[in-house]
This record gives C-alpha cells, structure tokens and sequence, in this order.
C-alpha cells in the first residue's frame, strides 16, 4: 500500500460539501472551506452555528452524512486517533487538561505515542514551555494553576508535536488583554512557520488581528468568507449577529 | 510483646500480598473503570499454570515467570473477548460478566484439577527466624515481602516514569482527549488488564504456599480482603491500596492472633463500613472525578 504523494498545491485544510446531521437537525449543510499552509482563518459566527461541529467533523469526532475533509491533499483519517500522525493538533474548548499530571507531563502525552528518544521527547516538551513563558511551572500539578496559565499549557500541547495543521476552539476566551496580546504572538508566530491555523473564536478584536481570512457560518450554513474587514461589513453578518428580527422571521417563531 | 513481634511482622507479609492484589484491581479501575470480580478466578487459573510448569520443570522461578506471563494473557483474552461483547458506557455490564465468568473459571479448573486442595511448596522456609528468643519474619515471608515491594516499585517506575505509562494514565482519566492525543487507548485498557492480572497473579502465587493448597477457590478470601483493601484506599489510588493493605494484613494478623481466625473477617468488614461512613471515596481518593 503506497499511498500517493498528495498534489504539490493541495491545501493543507479542505473541507468540502461538508454535511452534518444530528437526527433531523442539519448542524453543517454544504460547508465548503480550505486553509493553506501558512494561512490563519477564524471561523467564526452565533452561538449554535456550527463551529465545533466543524472542528468536530475534521477530527472524526462526528461522520459527515456528505462531502469530505481532506489533509494535505489525502482523506482525514478515519480515527481520531490517527490525528496526530497527520499532522493536526486540537486544543479543546473545556481545555481537556490531565488535572493529576505536572505541566510537563501534559505537554509530554501527545508525544508519548511517537518514535523517538524519552530524553529528546522532554527537551522538546520544555522547548515549547519556554517559549510559552511556562518553564517554571513545569513541576506543577495542571489542576493547580489560574486559567489563563491553564489555557497556555492546552495550547503547548497542541504545539508539541509541531503540527502542520492546528485547531485552537476559543484560544482567547477568558482571557485578559495582555494574555490575548501574547496569544496573538504565537499564533502569528506559528502561523509564520507554516502551520495552517483554523481557530473558532467569539472575540472579534482577536480575530480581526490574527486572521488572514475569515469564514462565517450561521445554522450550519457558510454566509460569508473573505478577508475580516470585508467579512465585518458584510450585512449579512451584521444580520447573523445583530438581525434578531431577521432571525425570528427566518425561523418562522412567534 | 513476642507474639505482638512475631504478629506484626507476620502481618505485613500478609498485607504486602493483599496491597498486591489490591494493586491489580486499582489498575484494572483505572483502565477500564471496571471492578473485576472475576480477578481471584482469573489469578488462580495463573496459579494452576505456574503449579503445572513447577510440577513439569521442578523450578519454582520458572512457575513464577509462567504465573506473569498466564496472568497477562489471561487479562488480554478477557478484555478483548467477553468484556467487548457488552456496552461500556456503564460499569454494570462488566461487572456482570467478570461474576459471569467468576463461575465458569472455577467450575472449569474443578472439573479439570478436581475440587482438592493441592499442597503448594514455598521456595523458601516458613519457619520464623529467631532475633534473641522472639520469632519473626520467615524466609519466605522475607521474600514475599521483598518481591512485592519490588513489583509495585516497579510499576511506580512504569506508570510515573515511563512514555507507556503516561499513556496508560492518560487513556485512564481522559480517554476522549486522550485519543485526540494520538494515545491509543483500546491499546491501553488492554495493557491495563494484562498489567492487573499479571499483579492479581503474582499476589495469588505468592499467598498459596501459606494457605491449605491449591484449589479454585484460593484466593476468594484474598479477593473479598483486597477489595475491602482497595475500597479503603480510594479505588483510583495506589498508595491506597498499599498503605491500607500493610494496615488490613496487620490487623487480620493481630485480630488472629488474640481474639480467633473467625473474627478476622469481621475485623475488616467493620473497618470498611468505618471507613466508607467517615469518607465514602476511601481514605486516599482523589478530588476531582474523571472527565470525558
């Protein structure tokens, strides 16, 4: 079994005709989408639209009734277990930390499954903690640190296995300027190394910083993509998120 | 005071075998969120390996390697066999099929060893050494001592030091993200059957000699104390089962020796039922519950 070397210009994300449905409800319908190496793009858009389901359906954690996700140009692996091989990480909006493990420890998991030397495996895993500005904590129980250190030490382990695609759900949440500032950094910094970056996000000022390109899905349907400054003035955003007459009429409710 | 000398230092021979056993069934807790009832029917089946492997061989040592190596395969036949057969999103089926099998293991060794007890030679003496006037530990009771201390130092090294046994805690707590951590997990549940059975079997090989024999029913009692051992302890934890299996082992120990054999069981039972009103999730449970 060879598999064939994927087209050279293949982007690293492709999502096509993505269709997802939880009984009768349609949670993605014809989602059509594609990230580049290199390229940073925010999905964005209301609550319930289908973000994480997006998320969800690249990781295999959900099967798409129709249309595909392919990674650098080859079918996304059947199992989720088979991510990491591919090459993509996935922070996890409830974080997803191993509370009972050190810092280290949570950041050495996703490389415990890799070939290689225990001792090359730590010195990465406190690489990537440095460059995180989490070294000292290494020693620390994971449960014990404040959030915004906890969020760190979620996105270190995504980083940790230097993936060429990553999936950050909510990177910014709950966390204050300066830590935003910081997180900017590094996704700018990952992004300028190679990485796709596709990240869900709420907080708009985040993503009109850090996006290339911006995709907005409202009940599981893509209204808008483009780059953030045209998507922002799009009236069918502004509908999606402001429109709540629009919304109720669309729906058909009271 | 000799016999309290001689009753403690025999008490925590016994309590180092039952902290092994409890050991096992805190492993298979931790990796199938399982509580294995079939864990003494399945160690003594190991037992009877080691038995026909000591009887064919004459090496003792080759009878231990046989019990380890039983225990393992024995732990991965049930895990990838019967136990796929029922849902695991609860503990109930599990537990019913390991009672399930509670029953055709030790039928199965009956109808084919018969229901005596077979007397088990020990490879060292039983006889206690004296110190001055007062006897204490036995040779054996030395080695069952040193070997236990030995596995679980090992198996502390295995799970806290080790790439395999971070994988191992990791599936254990967090099999949904462990999985998007590329951690195998169904690799890893199994990994923890084999690693309990094994234990569960070395405990059993090493409490035979000190019993009245060989028989499929040998280690019940040591199952109903174990439990009783990891339930106190705090089923997710180690250090636990290993501090309140020395503690159990001294008291069944004490309780023997100056009230009778017959109370000892009630001796356990009350300090369970104390331990589980003061702190219902044993004395050394963790806080926080296992996520998805």
């Amino acid at each position: 079994m060879t598999p064939t070397p994927p087209p050279e210009a293949a982007p690293r994300l492709e999502v096509s005709g993505l269709e997802v449905a939880f009984g009768g409800l349609k949670a993605l319908d014809e989602v059509s989408f594609e990230v580049g190496d290199g390229e940073t793009v925010a999905l964005i858009g209301p609550n319930g639209a289908g973000k994480t389901t997006v998320f969800n359906a690249v990781c295999a954690l959900v099967q798409p009734r129709r249309g595909a996700v392919r990674i650098g140009g080859r079918p996304a692996p059947a199992a989720t277990t088979g991510l990491a091989a591919a090459g993509v990480s996935r922070t996890l909006q409830g974080l997803g930390l191993f509370d009972r493990m050190t810092v280290l420890e949570n950041v050495m998991v996703p490389l415990s499954s890799l070939r290689g030397r225990a001792a090359d495996k730590a010195a990465k895993a406190r690489a990537v903690l440095s460059e995180l500005d989490l070294a000292s904590l290494a020693a620390h129980p994971a449960a014990t640190l404040p959030y915004p250190e906890r969020k760190r030490v979620a996105l270190a382990r995504a980083l940790v296995t230097d993936p060429k695609l990553l999936l950050l759900d909510e990177p910014a949440g709950g966390l204050g300027a300066a830590d935003i500032e910081a997180l900017a950094a590094t996704v700018r910094a990952v992004a300028a190394g190679g990485c796709a970056v596709l990240l869900v996000e709420h907080h708009v000022d985040f993503v009109m910083d850090v996006a290339d390109r911006v995709v907005v899905l409202d009940f599981g349907k893509v209204i808008a993509a483009g780059e953030p400054d045209a998507v922002r003035d799009d009236p069918a955003v502004e509908a999606a998120y402001l429109g709540l007459e629009a919304r109720t009429d669309r729906e058909g409710v009271q | 005071m000799d016999r309290l000398v001689f009753l403690l230092s025999t008490g925590l021979a016994r309590g180092a075998v039952l902290a092994l056993f409890a050991l096992s069934l805190v492993i298979v807790w931790r990796a199938a969120r399982v509580i294995n009832f079939a864990q003494a029917a399945m160690a003594i089946v190991a037992v009877y390996v080691a038995f026909a492997l000591t009887a064919a061989s004459g090496s003792y040592w080759l009878g231990l390697a046989g019990a380890l190596a039983a225990g393992a395969v024995l732990g991965a036949l049930v895990e990838r066999g019967p136990l796929k057969l029922v849902p695991r999103d609860t503990p109930l089926p599990g537990m019913i099929v390991a009672i399930g099998l509670v029953m055709v293991l030790q039928s199965g060794l009956a109808i084919a060893f018969g229901p005596d007890h077979r007397p088990v030679r020990a490879p060292f003496s039983q006889r206690p050494f004296l110190l001055g006037d007062i006897p204490v530990l036995s040779a054996y009771a030395l080695f069952v001592l040193l070997l236990a201390g030995g596995v679980m130092a090992v198996l502390a090294l295995l799970f806290g030091r080790t790439s395999l046994g971070l994988q191992l805690r990791a599936a254990a707590f967090a099999p949904e993200t462990s999985r998007l951590l590329g951690v195998r997990v169904p690799r890893m549940v199994t990994a923890g059957w084999m690693l309990s059975v094994a234990t569960a079997a070395l405990a059993a090989l090493l409490l035979v000699p000190t019993e009245l024999g060989l028989n499929p029913h040998a280690a019940d009692l040591l199952f109903v104390n174990a439990f009783a051992v990891a339930v106190v302890g705090g089923l997710d934890s180690p250090l636990g089962a290993l501090i309140a299996g020395l503690a159990v082992g001294v008291l069944v120990s004490l309780v023997t020796g100056y009230v009778s054999a017959a109370a000892a069981p009630l001796a356990v039972l009350g300090l369970l039922t104390a331990v589980l009103l003061v702190r219902p999730g044993g004395l050394f449970a963790a806080k926080e519950a296992r996520s998805a």
